[in-house]
């Protein structure tokens, strides 16, 4: 028995099999496609649409990517156009040091472990190239220098990892230098795109967001359908008939939101949020159907393409002679409008600097911009007291507030909201600190990779979020994942649904709404969603 | 053990990370793999074994394991304690007692591949979910699906009375 | 391979040395054509790559907020973290280049209830390895000065007696050279051996590391093991500077040494990573307000767009829209 018992192998020699083959240098492990880990190509039909180059049929795992004839010429071109029109381009690739201070800030590294998942491994699949093409150094010294030739190889492995970033920015609060991959994901988004390398999941929208208004390509009277709705919903609910203005010339202000909020769970209690509360101001607002998406997907393809999706936005003010704009809740959204919409399609010298009809606070922080976020907006009325609040009505929610990525570290909103969800629920308890606002993480499905062939990646992406989710589930009995943003909406669904089964997602105005006292109401018995107020349950029962 | 079944960059991450939010993973197997431990020592119910097991496993299941590989680890423990008990167990000839703990482990391994299924099983049923949850809503909306309400039944139901 | 063809370089740099002053004694080469030529090409280089940063557009203002933004007057805004002014962009800036802000937020000491420890060591003391590296290189720099000058401005003096301040031995111990090397060999280290870093790291992190090490160490040797003449020395560097240079006799090979990886390191510098010094000044995400709603930023090169216009939207949906009743421009 003594003798199996040496016989038996010993640790190291069964761990040899677990091991990863000797590990080679990063430049030296090709890429490989894994279903449930990259999403599906973009429909050339898409392409063709928007005007964009190398429209086919064609998939990851293809050996044969059938890019362009000349395509290393367009890539090399490319890169060279915009180190020449971004200087966060050339600098991010000449002075990162790899201290490797972001390398595990990044969801998808701290989920996965694959270390082409560092941030600085990412920036590094491009400065690689850069390298070799346009610095002295890498033309000598080649790989001792980091530099490495551009093969399809390269290519295929920046269209899996350049897919594999949210453009969130959490990296770049840790830089020393302030290195943001999203600045770099953009660009190698951007070249992919000239070789026609993309994603349907970003694609379509953009396609459908350029012909029709929105993502989803609803037509006008869909949209009119749909909020008309909501309406009926909302009138069940209260016995209160609300009108939806909609193209209406004249009106005081623009209201844009995300599609996601008008299209699907639970990003649509948001939305008859939204016009609960303006039914209850009595605000001269209108929607649009042209400029019926908030959202752009432009950010996730190229810069070109953000400002002809956003466009529409001023154009419509304009048309519609509104004095200003309101924005929904959304992350990706605010980013363009705050960081990219007046610069690209402004002045908006036709608008007027945004006040507040009700309390007739003058927003100066968009005092150029002239669009307001709602909880800016929201925060402003509660501050005032202009609103008759129950938050007892929202007393069966323990409530977690979930920053979203680009409001909080491409805008800095972080207390607006926590001000306007503090007015409605009773029970509030953060997330632990290195989570939450500026060192909030992702969803792990922004920047359109909340796609569901690509759900592993989410999930893993995802984990970082979920796991402190998990943490005040257990410690306080949170239940509801509150957050400022549609795709966070539809993505964190299934990320607490796996990592933290009984937390569900809300918008902060859905919340709003549950709690907000609206004249000549009838006694609601449930909420927006269905579920019984908290000492409702009974009448519910009976 | 575990962590090193992860590429060598990461399993150090995981080593070195004591955080549990800024490294989960790590902090996460480490918890799980000594409460699991302490249970197996103890011969306690499966129930809770699952528990533990249910974690550790939910994050392998999403990474790039194959099934094998995922729940593989169950069987370092038993290298783990031939490696440091080994001597122990030869002198004292405590060998019984060896087989009745790898035989727990052997159950504990059947108990992992149940939650492994389960997480992947998970995993579908979030992305059905997900894609029935945008086209149904939408559907619904424009009106293509023909639900059949009471009324309508009970107008059906009179026909068919109507045609008897 | 990166590791090794490095340090090897830096031997062979050294050697060069040897050969060339110790044997053949070309003095005033490594004293003089060399340093005026890395000079050269270390100012030529620097002012080239900065000016190509300056040419190079900045479209679009994209600062990475990690604080409140300023919206209403009652929430308190993050002016340091998310400057809304001048002012706060001055400081935020401030605490980035002369504090390592961004390297700091990594070591937010995190007590555990298990302890209590504190977690996050390790980027604490990339940290702190990097700004005690930074300032004492700062801190010798401006020490050498007294090479230079005659007479000897306050400041260095100043620094140069808070240095010694312990004085221990004799000629006195700086402090400074001390931390350096500590800090160079920390940050020498943890590139080798924590996994992750290994795997990023290039030649062209080694090189430096270990350039600077070498200039330190030769810095160290020479003043307090294999003297120098020191009259000597300041006889040579006030030459070069008066441009009226001239090699004295005796200076020592330490001297040249030193000297020598000086002027390599000056005419790497700037075809290298080390141009940080000069990037991290005007990094986007750093050094813009967030005053991107207040304030209109212009995109010098912002060209017009194929856009889909109403009018075209209308004429597709026009018979739809009609029909539910939405208004239209055109009947």
């Amino acid at each position: 028995m003594s003798e199996d018992l040496s016989n038996v192998p010993k640790p190291d020699e069964l761990m040899r099999i677990d091991h990863k083959p000797p590990r080679k240098g990063w430049m030296d492990v090709p890429v490989d496609f894994k279903p449930g880990t990259y999403s599906y190509t973009a429909k050339a039909k898409n392409l063709k649409i928007l005007g964009m180059p190398n429209p086919r049929e064609w998939s990851p795992t293809d050996e044969d990517w059938k890019l362009p004839e000349n395509w290393e010429e367009i890539v090399r071109e490319g890169f060279k156009d915009r180190l020449d029109k971004y200087r966060s381009f050339q600098l991010f690739m000449d002075i990162c040091v790899r201290c490797g201070a972001c390398a595990d800030k990044c969801h998808f590294f701290i989920g996965s472990g694959d270390p082409k998942n560092m941030p600085v491994l990412r920036a590094e699949l491009m400065r690689s190239v850069y390298r070799k093409e346009f610095t002295t150094s890498g033309k000598i010294f080649g790989k001792l220098a980091g530099a490495r030739e551009l093969t399809v190889d390269v290519i295929k492995e920046w269209f899996y990892y350049f897919y594999q970033c949210t453009e969130c920015r959490r990296c770049s609060v840790f830089c020393p230098y302030g290195i943001d991959t999203a600045e770099i994901t953009m660009m190698g988004r951007e070249l992919l795109h000239l070789l026609g390398c993309g994603i349907n999941w970003a694609m379509e929208p953009v396609a459908n967001c350029f012909r029709t208004g929105n993502h989803l390509g609803i037509q006008p009277h869909g949209f009119k359908d749909t909020l008309e709705f909501f309406a009926d919903d909302i009138e069940d609910l209260t016995g209160i008939k609300i009108n939806v203005p909609l193209n209406k010339k004249g009106a005081e202000i623009l209201f844009v939101v995300p599609s996601g909020d008008y299209f699907g769970d639970p990003g649509t209690y948001t939305c008859m949020g939204y016009m609960m509360l303006f039914h209850e101001l009595g605000l001269n607002y209108t929607w649009s159907t042209y400029a019926s998406e908030g959202g752009n997907f432009g950010l996730f393809t190229s810069h070109e393409m953000i400002k002809r999706l956003n466009a529409k936005i001023y154009a419509e003010a304009k048309r519609l002679g509104v004095k200003w704009i309101l924005g929904g809740e959304c992350g990706h959204m605010w980013r363009v409008m705050h960081q990219y919409m007046d610069t690209m399609n402004g002045p908006a010298d036709f608008l007027e600097v945004p006040t507040s009809p009700i309390t007739g606070t003058r927003f100066e922080n968009a005092k150029s911009t002239k669009m307001v976020h709602i909880t800016e907006f929201t925060s402003d009325l509660m501050k005032h007291n202009k609103l008759r609040l129950d938050p007892g009505r929202n007393d069966n929610l323990i409530v977690t507030y979930h920053d979203s990525c680009n409001p909080a570290r491409a805008m800095g909103l972080i207390e607006e909201p926590r001000y306007v969800i503090r007015n409605v629920c009773n029970h509030f308890h953060e997330m632990p600190e290195n989570t939450i606002k500026e060192q909030t993480f992702c969803c792990g499905g922004g920047a359109g990779l909340g796609n569901d062939e690509n759900m592993e990646m989410r999930l893993r992406g995802g984990f970082p979020r979920g796991n402190a989710v998990r943490y005040v589930q257990e410690k306080y009995g949170v239940n509801r994942l509150a957050c400022v943003c549609a795709i966070d909406r539809a993505t964190l669904v299934p990320v607490c649904d796996y990592w933290a089964p009984g937390v569900a997602v809300t918008g902060v105005h859905e919340m709003v709404a549950n709690a907000l006292l609206m004249k000549g109401e009838k006694e609601r018995t449930t909420n927006l969603r269905g579920e019984p107020l908290p000492g409702k349950e009974e009448v519910e029962d009976e | 053990m575990i962590l090193e079944t992860y590429p060598p960059d990461a399993s150090s991450f995981l080593k070195q990370e004591k955080n549990q939010f800024a490294n989960p993973v790590g902090n996460t197997i480490l918890q799980e793999i000594e409460d699991i431990y302490e249970e197996l020592l103890h011969g306690r119910d499966s129930e809770k074994l699952s528990d533990f097991l249910d974690r550790i496993i939910k994050i392998r299941a999403i990474q790039d394991f194959s099934p094998a590989q995922a729940v593989a680890f169950i069987f370092h423990l038993k290298n783990a304690v031939r490696e440091e008990l080994g001597g122990e167990i030869r002198n004292d000839q405590l060998f019984e007692e060896l087989l009745e703990f790898e035989h727990r482990i052997d159950k504990l391994a059947l108990i992992a591949f149940n939650t492994y299924m389960k997480c992947r099983e998970k995993v579908y049923e979030i992305r059905v979910a997900e894609v029935k949850n945008r086209v149904f809503s939408l559907l619904k909306r424009a009106d293509m699906i023909g639900e059949i309400s009471e009324q309508e039944l009970d107008i059906r139901e009179e026909n068919i009375d109507s045609v008897v | 391979m990166g590791l090794w063809f490095s340090l090897f370089t830096v031997v062979i740099l050294v050697l060069l040395v040897f050969m060339g002053v110790g044997v053949v004694g070309l003095n005033s080469l490594f004293g003089i054509l060399i340093p005026y030529a890395a000079l050269l090409i270390f100012l030529v280089g620097v002012v080239y790559r900065v000016g190509k940063w300056t040419k190079a557009p900045v479209p679009f203002r994209i600062p990475t907020t990690c604080g409140q933004q300023k919206s209403h007057p009652w929430i308190k805004a993050n002016n340091f973290e998310s400057p809304s002014n001048t002012f706060g962009v001055l400081v935020r800036m401030a605490l980035e280049v002369l504090l390592f802000r961004s390297l700091f937020r990594n070591t937010r000491a995190e007590l555990r209830a298990d302890g209590p420890r504190v977690v996050y060591g390790g980027t604490k003391w990339l940290w702190l390895a990097g700004l005690a590296f930074h300032w004492s290189f700062l801190l010798i720099l401006i020490r050498h000065l007294r090479f230079f000058t005659e007479p000897i401005p306050f400041f260095v003096n100043l620094v140069a007696s808070m240095d010694g301040l312990f004085e221990i031995g004799v000629p006195t111990l700086y402090v400074t050279d001390i931390i350096i090397l500590l800090a160079v060999t920390y940050l020498f280290l943890r590139r080798v051996v924590i996994p992750q870093i290994r795997y990023i790291s290039l030649a062209a992190d080694y090189f430096p590391l270990f350039l600077i090490l070498g200039v330190a160490l030769s810095g160290v040797l020479m003043r307090h093991f294999y003297k120098v003449d020191i009259y000597k020395v300041k006889e040579l560097a006030t030459g070069l500077f008066s441009f009226h240079p001239l090699v004295p006799e005796g200076i020592g090979l330490a001297f040249y040494i030193h000297l020598f990886l000086v002027s390599t390191l000056l005419a790497y510098f700037p075809f290298s990573k080390l141009m940080h010094m000069g990037g991290v000044f005007l990094s986007p995400t750093r050094n813009l307000a967030n005053n991107n709603r207040m304030r209109r930023h212009v995109n010098p090169w912002n060209y017009p767009v194929k856009v889909h216009t109403y009018e075209e939207y209308e004429d597709e949906f026009r018979e739809k829209m009609k029909a539910v009743g939405l208004p239209v421009e055109k009947e």
